[in-house]
């Protein structure tokens, strides 16, 4: 059963429907399985794709934040490796 | 997919036939308690506030959500009960709703021989009008004639990813089809004014959304002072909420996707169709007086905590985001997007809501009607005196 739901096909997130463990498989019909990097808690974000330090995190469709650095697939993603568009002005 | 409803003399469609009892002002709220004791196929309004709320714009709100309601299309009928010596009386306020094409009686507590006589005299005129009222059959509506309102209260880290986005499926679905979509709970757009502002419909608009926004967002420091961060609070944050542009999208979302076509002051009706964005209050009750006010016949309401809140002239469909909210109250959530955790997909989900929204315009009782679980109070911007 899914365990991640892609709110919008632009996202470059997808959101944990529970808790996923490090290592844990990520599974939604829409994406093909990778695994989890790091524990992530329910309703926490996870990279879809590496993400360059810098880049735009995509959510929602929208710009929600900018990666402070590299980012990998299958890692947690939030405020420890990304900051507010807003903060940077 | 036919919808029906009510049709009024300015063309409107209510997907209800109310008689309403409007109290212009708190000191008669015992009055119309007693008329709808008798008369309980009426609905009663219980008013929050008295005089002595002077402020130009306090004024203005009054009147706008007065008129507002007796000008809503789910109702059919009003009879007003006044006082006499209030700001609001009858006397000021009909120039307001005389306008609005249905049966108005007027009553004053101060001129009808007290409380009780008053209370006597309207209740034979609701009876009398209700059996007027109740004659009116359904007919067709045309979707272009439906103004739905999207709110969210009582949220929860899974309101943002299952019920509004869910919502927000619901709200393309509905502007593709030629309704009217409101959203509004301008501190929660706070962080996101650049993503509305791109999807505005012009210049003009998305000058409304940037002047909407920041002024939500002094005001918020205005009151909150040092703890204005707390908008994105710790809370937010173990949700996985990791910016306030975040949060806000969480909230933004359940208006879906479409181009903004117009923003209305709190509680004015929208000239546009398509999404339309409210400068109101994200407050339950307010937020939904003013929806009430903007001519929507139905509100959309997600909640992740289990808020039971209706409010009296509108059907209110309450969405839960997770099934344990869904079980521990059965009597007061309509329907669970928390199923989107446990394998059903998007789209059934987004099915299944405009079925019942569907089902309730044509008449089927939300759970908060047949609880009765409603509140009627406003935005007011200055103390009273």
């Amino acid at each position: 059963m899914d365990n991640v739901l892609m709110i919008h096909p632009r996202d470059n997130v997808v959101i944990a429907l529970r808790k996923i463990a490090a290592g844990e498989k990520v599974i939604s019909k829409s994406l093909e399985t990778f695994t989890a990097l790091n524990e992530i808690p329910s309703s926490h974000k996870i990279a879809l794709r590496d993400i360059a330090s810098g880049e735009e995190i995509i959510k929602y469709g929208e710009v929600i934040a900018v990666s402070t650095r590299t980012i990998r697939k299958g890692e947690w993603v939030h405020t420890h490796n990304l900051e507010s568009e807003r903060c940077k002005k | 997919m036919t919808i029906n409803g009510y049709m009024r003399k300015n063309g409107d469609f209510g997907t209800r036939n109310h008689v309403l009892i409007l109290p212009t002002v708190f000191c008669v709220n015992g009055v119309v308690r007693k008329i709808v004791k008798e008369v309980p196929e009426a609905v009663g309004i219980n008013h929050a506030y008295g005089c002595s709320r002077g402020g130009l714009r306090d004024i203005e709100i009054l009147f706008r959500m007065l008129s507002g309601m007796v000008h809503n299309p789910n109702v059919g009928g009003v009879i007003l009960v006044g006082l006499g010596c209030e700001v609001s009386n009858s006397k000021n306020l009909m120039p307001h709703i005389q306008d609005a094409g249905k049966p108005i009686e007027i009553f004053n507590v101060q001129d009808d021989g007290g409380s009780l006589k008053t209370a006597e005299k309207a209740t034979a005129a609701a009876r009398q009008m209700l059996e007027k009222v109740n004659c009116q059959q359904r007919v067709p509506m045309p979707w272009n004639k439906l103004t739905v309102s999207m709110k969210c209260g009582g949220s929860d880290a899974m309101s943002g990813v299952t019920a509004n986005t869910a919502l927000g499926a619901v709200s393309d679905w509905l502007v593709e089809k030629g309704a009217t979509v409101m959203f509004g709970e301008n501190t929660e757009m706070i962080g996101a004014d650049h993503i509305l502002k791109r999807r505005a419909k012009n210049e003009q608009v998305a000058g409304w959304i940037g002047k909407m926004v920041e002024e939500a967002e002094k005001l918020t420091h205005d009151i909150m002072g040092p703890l204005a961060g707390l908008v994105i609070s710790p809370g937010n944050m173990d949700g996985g909420m990791s910016t306030i542009a975040e949060k806000s999208m969480g909230c933004i979302f359940k208006g879906g996707s479409s181009t903004i076509n117009q923003v209305v002051d709190y509680g004015e009706v929208p000239a546009e169709h398509g999404l339309i964005l409210q400068d109101g209050p994200g407050n339950d009750g307010d937020a939904m007086t003013g929806m009430a006010a903007s001519g929507s016949q139905l509100i959309i309401f997600s909640t992740g905590r289990g808020t039971p809140i209706g409010f009296p002239i509108l059907p209110v469909i309450k969405v839960s985001s997770n099934s344990k909210t869904y079980e521990a109250m059965p009597d007061d959530i309509d329907i669970n997007a928390g199923i989107l955790l446990e394998g059903t997909s998007l789209n059934v989900l987004r099915d299944r809501i405009i079925e019942l929204m569907i089902r309730v315009i044509n008449g089927e009782k939300t759970k908060a009607e047949s609880n009765e679980m409603d509140a009627f109070t406003f935005m007011t911007v200055d103390p009273p005196f």
